[in-house]
């Protein structure tokens, strides 16, 4: 039978950022998926590079405008890596009620585009009006529904007003019953099972090779959570339960951030009643010469920065890995196989973000993609021998690195 | 003046005009609830008529790489047909104009608006439309089994009568074969009108739309108008064939309305409370589950009859 190219994108009402999908389709049965990005690269890496270390934290915050704040937590933890200072509890605690409440809201707008993705329209308004009680949360504490620019190297910017609190724990219970019943109603709709039960499952194994990071791996049984393994902004300090789940489908993936959501609110609950005294800000002055590495769990998993400082005032190297990146290749072991219509599904399940994840591609003016993968890798290995030969460093023979040579 | 007459019939009242604005209307009625259950304001009263009429404006974009006659033609074919049946539907209990045979006039012409939608799309010559046309083909094949088992049922229980008349007048007692039958009827609606959980066809995040991809401007105004008169057309013929049919002298009118809006919310309560499903699996919904369950209420009609039970 003659195979069919279903394109999805670059833009395509399933997605709000370009990116760019190549279904090949029997029937209706998927065999084969590629996937392009590059239609949205900012360069704000280099960006980052051209700045000094506290406008930075600014940029970063507009890699993601949903997980606006993941970014800056791990760059400004990046830079509190490299010149070792300690925050204080209170921007601790302020920290996390940040983190927590962009967790909330982010994976409302998920949950309501997964429903809108199933056309089902009413869990997309219900979730989006429910998210708009957690922005306000946000707007009371940092004056902004997204982009809340609170963090800075060393602390936090602004402090949380005291007589906002009462109002904030209002708000966030009046949250509770809507969204234990939107849980309710997704777990026992029997048309929602048909449609996300055992479809793209994730096995344990395929997470672990592919590195797939936060809910995502979660959903497949990874235990796998920043916010637990390393010890950072108040996690450590308060009783909370790591959502993991056995079959890795698409309904275990909805599963793991309804439940996570609900945990998030127990978190933020006791962020908010148990905030300290004390300064928010280590004033911390320079960052000396040296490299770091940041990491934070956004809500889709962890986000790495790596910053490397030659003791001026601005970054000499600043790289970043969005969850996306390692989430994104899974699409091979859970797309391929599956029917057309699952697989639009599918491929929201990761709660892609394509800013965040954006690599550059270099095209001829025919559209033609110049490097691809093998080329750039080849590239960098030549890179790599002409800065050996340069600093005249020989080739590390293959036992050092633990290998038997052939 | 007989031709006058039959003329304002049906192009006025209760014909083609008439049709339309009731059609508009019932489809405000489906956005206005629709938005109210997702918590949002919805639109205006005229809304559906601004849509059609900025539609009508817009220029007609032919696809090159298909058909344009066939593609111009099918939105036409589709509305033709629901219209006339409309008329069919609100002329018959004015002037009793019934005619032996016109349920199964009826019938034919109620799969041709979904016959013109995998036409157009066909001719379209876009990949994602084929897949939509080969989709809704499917979804055809799947409802026109048990609709046409309860429309039998219908028939049977009218005493082997073939015209609207006969249907509408034999207004059954309330029975478990007649409301299973009302049930089974109401999904093939849903289906028909492709509405969730069966938008299988069009289903915007997944095709693009699949069979409207290519249609633009005053072709895809007509499509829009023959959705709005299908939301009209299917709830009453499931109240002339499943519900006691329609008499408009006094009383009845107001019920013939009730029943008329009770239809459209449940079909918009189905549609707001269910993800669209697979075409697999909505075949399987009604080879499997609709046509068994017609054809276990046929089975209990016939024994209701053959027993003298008149609630079966």
């Amino acid at each position: 039978m003659k195979k069919t190219i279903i394109p999805i994108g670059p833009y395509h009402p399933l997605q709000e950022e370009p990116e760019y999908f190549t279904l090949t389709v029997d029937g209706e049965t998927v065999v084969d998926i590629d996937a392009e990005i590059g239609y949205n690269h900012r360069g704000i890496e280099k960006l980052s590079e051209l700045k000094n270390f506290d406008q930075s934290t600014f940029v970063i915050e507009r890699i993601c405008g949903i997980c606006s704040t993941s970014h800056p937590y791990a760059y400004v933890r990046a830079l509190e890596d490299i010149a070792g200072v300690e925050v204080p509890p209170r921007a601790r605690y302020i920290r996390t009620i940040i983190a927590e409440g962009e967790r909330l809201h982010s994976h409302l707008l998920w949950l309501g585009l997964a429903g809108h993705f199933l056309g089902y329209n009413t869990v997309y308004m219900w979730a989006w009006k429910l998210r708009e009680e957690i922005l306000d949360v946000m707007e009371i504490v940092s004056g902004n529904r997204n982009n809340y620019a609170m963090f800075r190297p060393g602390g936090v910017r602004r402090d949380i007003n005291p007589d906002d609190i009462p109002i904030v724990l209002k708000k966030i219970k009046k949250i509770v019953p809507t969204l234990t019943m939107l849980h309710k109603a997704v777990r026992d709709d029997p048309v929602l099972h048909a449609r996300t039960k055992g479809i793209g499952v994730l096995t344990k194994e395929e997470s672990i090779n592919f590195s797939a990071l936060g809910p995502t791996s979660r959903a497949s049984g990874v235990a796998r959570d920043v916010r637990k393994d390393t010890v950072y902004g108040a996690y450590h300090e308060m009783d909370w339960k790591m959502i993991v789940t056995e079959n890795g489908d698409v309904f275990d993936k909805v599963v793991v951030r309804m439940l996570e959501m609900l945990e998030t609110i127990k978190i933020l609950q006791y962020c908010f009643t148990h905030l300290p005294a004390g300064p928010i800000d280590s004033g911390l002055k320079g960052i000396p010469a040296g490299e770091g590495i940041g990491t934070h769990e956004a809500p889709r998993g962890e986000t790495f920065h790596y910053v490397r400082s030659d003791g001026t005032n601005r970054p000499v190297r600043h790289k970043v890995r969005a969850p996306t990146f390692m989430n994104l290749p899974t699409y091979k072991a859970t797309v391929k196989g599956s029917q057309l219509a699952d697989a639009v599904i599918i491929l929201a399940a990761i709660d892609p973000c394509y800013c965040c994840t954006e690599r550059m591609a270099i095209r001829d003016p025919g559209g033609k993609r110049l490097f691809d993968g093998r080329e750039l890798v080849a590239l960098s290995q030549r890179k790599s021998k002409l800065v050996q030969e340069q600093l005249g460093i020989r080739e590390l023979p293959l036992d050092a690195l633990g290998q038997v040579a052939p | 003046m007989d031709v006058l007459f039959t003329g304002l019939y049906v192009l006025v009242f209760p014909g083609f005009l008439t049709i339309l604005v009731l059609g508009f209307f019932s489809s405000w009625i489906e956005r206005k609830v629709t938005a109210r259950v997702q918590y949002r304001k919805g639109p205006p009263l005229l809304q559906p008529v601004y849509d059609v009429v900025k539609l009508l404006g817009k220029e007609t974009i032919l696809p090159k790489r298909g058909n344009p006659f066939v593609f111009a033609a099918a939105p036409l074919l589709g509305l033709a047909s629901s219209s006339i049946v409309a008329v069919m539907l609100m002329i018959q209990p004015l002037v009793a104009s019934s005619f032996v045979g016109d349920l199964i006039v009826v019938v034919y012409l109620l799969t041709l608006p979904s016959l013109a939608l995998v036409i157009g799309g066909a001719a379209s010559g876009n990949p994602l439309a084929s897949q939509g046309v080969s989709r809704e083909i499917k979804l055809m094949l799947g409802y026109e089994l048990p609709f046409l088992i309860v429309v039998a049922l219908a028939v049977y229980k009218a005493g082997f009568r073939i015209d609207l008349e006969g249907l509408s007048g034999a207004s059954a007692p309330l029975s478990v074969s007649g409301v299973i039958a009302f049930i089974i009827a109401l999904f093939c609606v849903q289906a028909k009108l492709g509405f969730p959980p069966f938008d299988v066809a069009e289903a915007e995040t997944e095709i693009m739309s699949g069979t409207y991809i290519e249609y633009s401007g005053p072709l895809l105004a007509v499509f829009k108008i023959t959705q709005a008169v299908l939301l009209f057309t299917l709830p009453v013929f499931l109240i002339t064939v499943f519900w006691g049919g329609i008499r408009f002298v006094g009383l009845d009118i107001f019920w013939f309305a009730l029943k008329y809006v009770v239809i459209l919310v449940l079909i918009i309560v189905i549609k707001n409370t269910n993800p669209r499903i697979r075409i697999d699996q909505a075949l399987k919904f009604f080879w499997g589950f609709c046509a068994g369950a017609a054809a276990a209420a046929f089975g209990l009609a016939v024994a209701g009859n053959v027993f003298g039970i008149a609630w079966l």
